[in-house]
């Protein structure tokens, strides 16, 4: 799968099927710092991400 | 996972309050804690004009589109910084969403730009650099005294931001580890207009996380700049956002408990003291010499900084 990331702007390849809940993990990130969204659909973390699929792991957080 | 209200598939679970919502459902819990907000803190009424202070970013515009959706009067204020690529950017999706979203609502945009203050076509960071300050300082004393400023001389009733859970519990941890008193008697999210000069203050997403209003952006599709204030990088806020985020991972409702147990002592400690916020403001506060906005000082911060900054560029 494609997971573009922000903060940098950068896209990664993990293998997929995969839980959203497993890419958080993988990637080391806390889950209430970040929306995943698909096409325009945001993902909860049961969601299963296909190997095929983009995603787009959003970051929350602001400066404020 | 299914959505708790109407078992349709959720599209984001909220482990604070032990539910999920599916985009329908998520978009009334939001409008409903926003009423909630409102109501309970007496922020303002229907027939109130309310100035939003927007950046662009997911909250204010939010908080712009949910007041609309409410039937609240409401206009906006956009205060462009000067900051290369990133003002041009958040500029237009403020500009995008009042002509998609405000116009046909009647909602105003008004617009005012640092360079104009700084009377030399300055950028924020440049102000800042001029006069030795941190840029988020500088930003600071300028958005606060702007947003102060038009919403006091065009007769709103009120202004708005849109700070949210996060924001006022980091800010409320930030205060503590430094014990600033004086700032956390002001940390309210309602901050009445006390004195000649000053306009009521509120702050309608202070129930609402970043990931519940983010949530609530993309539902809603508000075209929101994702991208990050380049002078933000390193900020203290984004170092207490995230301890405290991860204080939520491991237990849910932390942040909410943290704000909340504080919001209840000030209370407290309200009902028992002699003196209110207003009372204090009104012994504390003069009009600036320069400006005539209320400050502790003879001169107002902005309007020193404002000085500094030409003494420094002759």
């Amino acid at each position: 799968m494609n997971v573009h990331l922000s903060h940098p702007t950068r896209d990664i390849a993990l293998q997929g099927p995969k839980r959203v809940a497993d890419i958080f993990k993988e990637l080391q990130l806390i889950p209430e710092a970040f929306l995943v969204i698909r096409g325009q659909d945001l993902m909860t973390e049961d969601e299963i991400v296909a190997d095929e699929d983009t995603i787009e792991v959003r970051p929350v957080i602001s400066g404020g | 996972m299914r959505c708790r209200k109407c078992s349709n598939r959720a599209v984001l679970g909220l482990p604070r309050h032990n539910t999920a919502y599916c985009g329908p459902c998520l978009t009334e819990f939001v409008r409903t804690q926003v009423q909630k907000a409102i109501k309970v803190q007496r922020m303002f009424s229907p027939e109130d004009r309310i100035l939003v202070a927007v950046s662009g970013g997911k909250d204010s515009l939010t908080l712009w589109e949910i007041l609309l959706k409410l039937g609240y009067r409401v206009d906006a204020l956009y205060v462009g910084l000067g900051i290369p690529g990133y003002s041009e950017r958040s500029h237009e999706k403020v500009e995008r969403f009042a002509h998609d979203v405000a116009e046909a609502c009647g909602s105003q945009l008004i617009i005012q730009t640092v360079e104009e203050d700084a009377g030399a076509g300055t950028g924020v960071k440049e102000l800042a650099n001029l006069i030795k300050r941190p840029t988020c300082s500088a930003c600071g004393t300028i958005k606060r005294y702007q947003f102060n400023r038009v919403a006091y001389q065009n007769n709103y009733d009120v202004m708005a931001t849109g700070h949210n859970l996060d924001d006022e519990a980091a800010r409320l941890l930030g205060n503590v580890l430094n014990w600033q008193e004086e700032y956390l008697q002001k940390q309210s999210p309602t901050l009445p207009a006390s004195v000649e000069g000053f306009s009521k203050k509120v702050k309608p997403l202070y129930r609402m996380t970043e990931r519940e209003i983010a949530a609530y952006a993309v539902v809603n599709r508000i075209d929101y700049l994702v991208e990050e204030c380049p002078n933000a990088k390193g900020a203290k806020m984004l170092v207490y956002k995230d301890v405290l985020n991860r204080l939520e991972a491991e237990s849910p409702g932390t942040k909410h408990r943290f704000y909340w147990g504080f919001l209840e002592k000030q209370k407290k400690s309200a009902n028992t003291s002699n003196h209110s916020m207003t009372d204090i403001d009104q012994s504390t506060l003069l009009p600036c010499e320069t400006c005539s906005q209320p400050t502790t000082a003879g001169i107002c911060s902005f309007c020193r900084m404002m000085a500094r900054a030409k003494t420094a560029t002759r």
